[in-house]
């Protein structure tokens, strides 16, 4: 079988024991689900400016979050797993190619996220009078940041799963950043312009603030510039932003990458 | 022709020596047992030919390759017993051999297979949730899927019942009819004895003695304990030529309660491993 064969069969296997891990389930999957129905609830009917409720407004942030939590969780826990269960070492002896391990966890990362997007705007929808775009060029936008976010927090969890001694430890290694930057790229607190400008400057070096924007540009009338720091969408920092820190994900992937614990 | 050559291999952990100098030479479709205590290094000695570990020092053949540089093919060759994973929990037995079935260029059956280890019964059952011995067996499958000719066994079967042992070591003469070349590892002497055309008892990262279970540690021409109980009660005599001895001693008298006992194999190993004042 080719390479690409064997990644396809990989991604299959890996979606299936994903979806029968309880605790990927409930914590990677539908915890942002969870917080947007909690968080969108309490402010329901609050209005912000330009004709945006507190609730469309977490929703597009919260698809930001939701896709680092499927990806960058999903790698981080899961990588780190793999390392400790015996996966990787079984692996390792046997004629798989190395790449089509990667390419099996980039479909279970890609299939995840977008089943994860698609949860999050059916809550929008159902109970927040989200709409969807119905402008291809929206929906263009959706795609690149959508797999420029997933590309580069996939690279930077499977750098951070060695930074878990152990598969115990690893969802607090992953939660400690994740949490951290909910609060201080936009998505807890809403709208964003509403936290301190040097919050949101420290943000602004990481991933999570650059893919919530995009969402919220695809998600939000473009009278919502008004609630963005810059009081634009800034397309081209984004892709800029998100591109780097694929670059920085893959250099720490080839430097950091262990097949054992040894 | 040899599956496995190694010469002078040697590895150390933070500049203690794990593996000091080993060399070994196993035949085609021999079962070579490596035998030795906790902490002997059998599982770094295996580990570096599986090509999971790499060495300090020494050379290294197997399978003609050098498993430091191993390839694709190389590894589509050998078979991995891994000794005390727990991946693939939610995946069922059928699920995981089949998959890995197909890394393989020319795989086993996975069904075939799931019956030689005799696991029909829980195919699908879900691996996270076999027993101890099932999951074991489960390791086994995953490692001989591929039809390797030459197949790793590390420990395979410490924590097994002895009901669970029998029935692996018939699985592993199984292999062994079929040609397969075996190096396992053990601490168990009796699975060395049933299972091993040649043992290595390894012990502070060398080796200390090689041979047939026989023959090992000169066991076979070790003097013999001859007992009996005379006209004047029980008696004992060492000897090199037991039956000399007999013969002489029985035209004087009655030899009531006659035994003649050569070493064991738990005598010569202790005294390798140094066990026993
Ligand atoms: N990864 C490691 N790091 C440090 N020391 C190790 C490591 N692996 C094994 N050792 C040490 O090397 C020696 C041999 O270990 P090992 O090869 O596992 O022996 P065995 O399998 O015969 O029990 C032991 O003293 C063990 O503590
Ligand atoms: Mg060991």
């Amino acid at each position: 079988m080719s390479t690409v064969a064997i990644g396809a069969a990989r991604g299959r296997l890996e979606l299936r024991e994903f979806f029968r891990r309880k605790e990927a389930v409930v914590f990677t999957f539908s915890l942002p689900a969870f917080i947007l129905v909690l968080l969108g609830s309490v402010f329901s009917g609050d209005m912000v400016d330009a004709g945006v409720s507190m609730s469309q407004l977490f929703t597009a942030s919260m698809v930001g979050a939701g896709i680092l939590s499927t990806s960058f969780i999903t790698l981080g826990v899961g990588v780190a797993t793999d390392r400790e269960d015996g996966t990787l070492k079984r692996l390792r002896g046997t004629p798989m190619p190395a790449a089509a391990y990667f390419l099996g966890k980039l479909v279970l990362v890609a299939v995840a996220s977008l089943a994860e997007v698609a949860l999050l705007l059916a809550v929008g929808v159902l109970l927040f009078d989200v709409e969807l775009p119905t402008d291809p060029a929206r929906w263009l936008t959706f795609a690149w940041v959508f797999a420029l976010g997933v590309v580069s927090c996939s690279l930077l969890g499977i750098a951070a799963s060695g930074l878990a001694k152990s598969s115990r430890s690893a969802p607090a290694v992953m939660n400690l950043p994740y949490i951290g930057l909910q609060f201080i790229s936009g998505v807890f607190i809403n709208p964003i312009v509403a936290l301190p400008a040097a919050m949101v400057g420290v943000a602004s070096f990481f991933p999570l603030k650059w893919i919530c924007q995009g969402m919220r540009s695809v998600f939000l009338p473009d009278g919502a510039t008004a609630l963005e720091m810059a009081g634009a969408w800034e397309h081209g920092l984004t892709a800029l932003v998100l591109g780097a820190w694929c670059v920085v994900g893959l250099a720490l992937c080839l430097a950091t990458f262990r097949w054992t614990n040894k | 022709m040899s599956a496995i050559r190694v010469r002078g291999l040697r590895k150390a952990y933070g500049g203690v020596a794990a593996v000091d100098g080993v060399d070994l030479d196993i035949a085609v479709g021999e079962v070579f047992a490596l035998l030795g205590p906790n902490g002997a290094g059998k599982s770094t000695t295996v580990e570096i030919l599986e090509g999971h570990r790499k060495r300090d020092a020494g050379e290294v053949e197997v399978l003609g390759g050098d498993p430091g540089r191993a390839s694709a093919a190389w590894r589509g060759r050998i078979g991995i017993v891994l000794q005390s994973a727990t991946d693939a929990a939610e995946l069922t037995v059928r699920e995981a051999v089949r998959h890995f079935a197909g890394y393989y260029p020319d795989p086993r059956d996975p069904d075939e297979v799931i019956e030689l280890v005799g696991l029909t019964g829980k195919a699908g059952a879900r691996a996270g949730r076999l027993s101890g011995g099932q999951r074991r067996r489960l390791d086994v499958a995953l490692g001989i899927i591929g039809r390797p000719e030459l197949v790793f066994l590390d420990e395979p079967t410490t924590g097994f019942d002895p009901e669970a042992r029998r029935q692996f070591w018939s699985l592993i003469r199984l292999l062994a009819g079929e040609g397969t070349t075996i190096l396992l590892t053990t601490h168990y002497l009796d699975e060395a004895e049933a299972l091993a055309d040649r043992v290595a008892v390894i012990a502070g990262g060398r080796i200390v003695a090689e041979g047939s279970p026989k023959t090992l540690g000169g066991r076979a021409t070790a003097e013999a304990t001859v007992r009996w109980v005379g006209a004047d009660g029980p008696q004992v005599r060492r000897t090199a030529d037991p039956q000399n001895l007999i013969v002489e001693l029985s035209r004087h008298e009655e030899l009531a309660e006659l035994t003649v006992a050569r070493p064991t194999l738990e005598d010569v190993y202790l005294d390798l491993i140094g066990e026993r004042a």
